[in-house]
């Protein structure tokens, strides 16, 4: 249907023919871009919903006060990916964890989570590479939470928190104070979720159509099976050199999935492609900035050390799956 | 009364800021609305979810991004 809108538009109205660069290059334009933002609505809609629910202060209690021999990784992941990412969020987050008694690593579980799988990346991967590339993407993303989360609690660093991190870790208490919550009838709090919901798709929408043009314009004019050649599927060296150039980068997944897309439709592996958005979305300067307030550089070194390395092996995954 | 938003300085936070600002002006009332973006300070609050509004030190909304008429509904 939406294809038949931009074919419309852009062979009917403007006249373009299918076979012309412009013409190519327009209708992609178009169609990804009407695809995306419905996709990214819809789904920020959902992701409002299931958050305006989600009990974070009972998951807390629940983490703290049950043994659950590994598990409590894993649940840490899903709150992670669930959680909408905004990095204002993610540092309270932390604090609040650590406050709680709640391992170290288990908060890093989270923490890793937290960027690489929000509503952002469902939506566009999913309106770009389809469902199933989607999916891989959540799953491995989750996965790396608990593998990452489990590694650094492994390696003993609570001593290199900050200070003040470190003394409300020492006061931590499980049976901490109550956190307050609000409760409103779902009538009441629809419209909010709706209006928040546009918020992300405006707030994303400019990235989104310059990555779609950049998309579309590499899409028109650059030869198929052009990055073939340096970022194929047979050079081992393709996943390790794409996620070391990634992440010094900082863009937000809205603005690298349509360039993805489109690198791999010339030939660059789709796992290359992912793990290189993973590093890009994942680990950025901002982010290690932010995390100086709650860690050591020593820490915050290690952290994206260790998350580096998972996101290297997941791109062999991915590689090897997709 | 005294207002405060709490945020570490993201576009949220700052949008919550100025319609914070922009209920008091509607509803007239003479107070500072104080932004405050110093984490220790912030987590004094228990708050797990920026950006927040703390009204007489009481925490009021977390987690969301109000509209005006919202705010106004908050502080009246």
């Amino acid at each position: 249907m939406i294809q038949g809108f931009a074919d419309w538009l852009v062979y009917d109205i403007c006249g373009l023919s299918p076979e012309s660069h412009w013409g190519s290059a327009i209708n992609f334009f178009i169609y990804d871009s009407v695809k995306i933002t419905i996709l990214l609505f819809l789904i920020s809609v959902i992701m409002g919903i299931v958050n305006a629910y989600f009990p974070i202060e009972r998951l807390r209690r629940y983490l703290t006060t049950r043994k659950l021999y590994g598990l409590e990784y894993l649940l840490a992941s899903l709150f992670g990916a669930i959680t909408p990412f905004c990095s204002c969020s993610s540092i309270p987050l932390f604090i609040g964890f650590v406050k709680g008694g709640i391992p170290l690593g288990v908060t890093f579980a989270f923490l890793i989570t937290s960027p690489l799988v929000n509503e952002v990346a469902v939506a566009m991967l999913a309106g770009t590479f389809g469902w199933q590339v989607t999916g891989t993407y959540i799953a491995s993303g989750i996965l790396m939470g608990v593998l990452g989360g489990w590694v650094l609690g492994r390696m003993k660093l609570d001593g290199l928190l900050t200070p003040w991190v470190r003394q409300i870790q020492v006061k931590s208490d499980k049976n901490s104070v109550e956190w307050e919550s609000g409760k409103q009838p779902f009538a009441k709090r629809f419209p909010t979720i709706v209006r928040d919901a546009w918020g992300i798709v405006w707030g994303v929408f400019p990235y989104v159509l310059v990555g779609i043009a950049i998309g579309a314009g590499i899409h028109g004019f650059v030869p198929d099976e052009f990055f073939a050649q340096w970022m194929g599927k047979g050079d081992w060296y393709a996943v390790p050199l794409s996620v070391v150039l990634a992440v010094p980068m900082y863009a937000n997944a809205a603005g690298i999935v349509p360039v993805m897309q489109v690198l791999v439709a010339k030939g660059v592996s789709i796992g290359t492609a992912l793990s290189f958005m993973m590093a890009v979305v994942g680990l950025s300067l901002p982010e290690a900035t932010l995390l100086k307030k709650v860690m050591t550089w020593k820490l915050v070194g290690i952290f994206f050390g260790v998350v580096t390395i998972t996101i290297i092996m997941s791109g062999y995954l991915f590689n090897w799956v997709l | 009364m005294e207002i405060k938003v709490l945020g570490t300085g993201c576009a949220g936070c700052k949008a919550l800021f100025s319609t914070v600002q922009e209920a008091v002006k509607q509803l007239g009332i003479d107070v500072q609305v104080v932004k405050e973006e110093d984490l220790m300070k912030i987590m004094e609050y228990n708050v797990m979810s920026l950006p927040a509004i703390v009204v007489d030190g009481k925490v009021v909304s977390k987690g969301k991004r109000l509209s005006v008429e919202q705010v106004k509904e908050l502080l009246k």
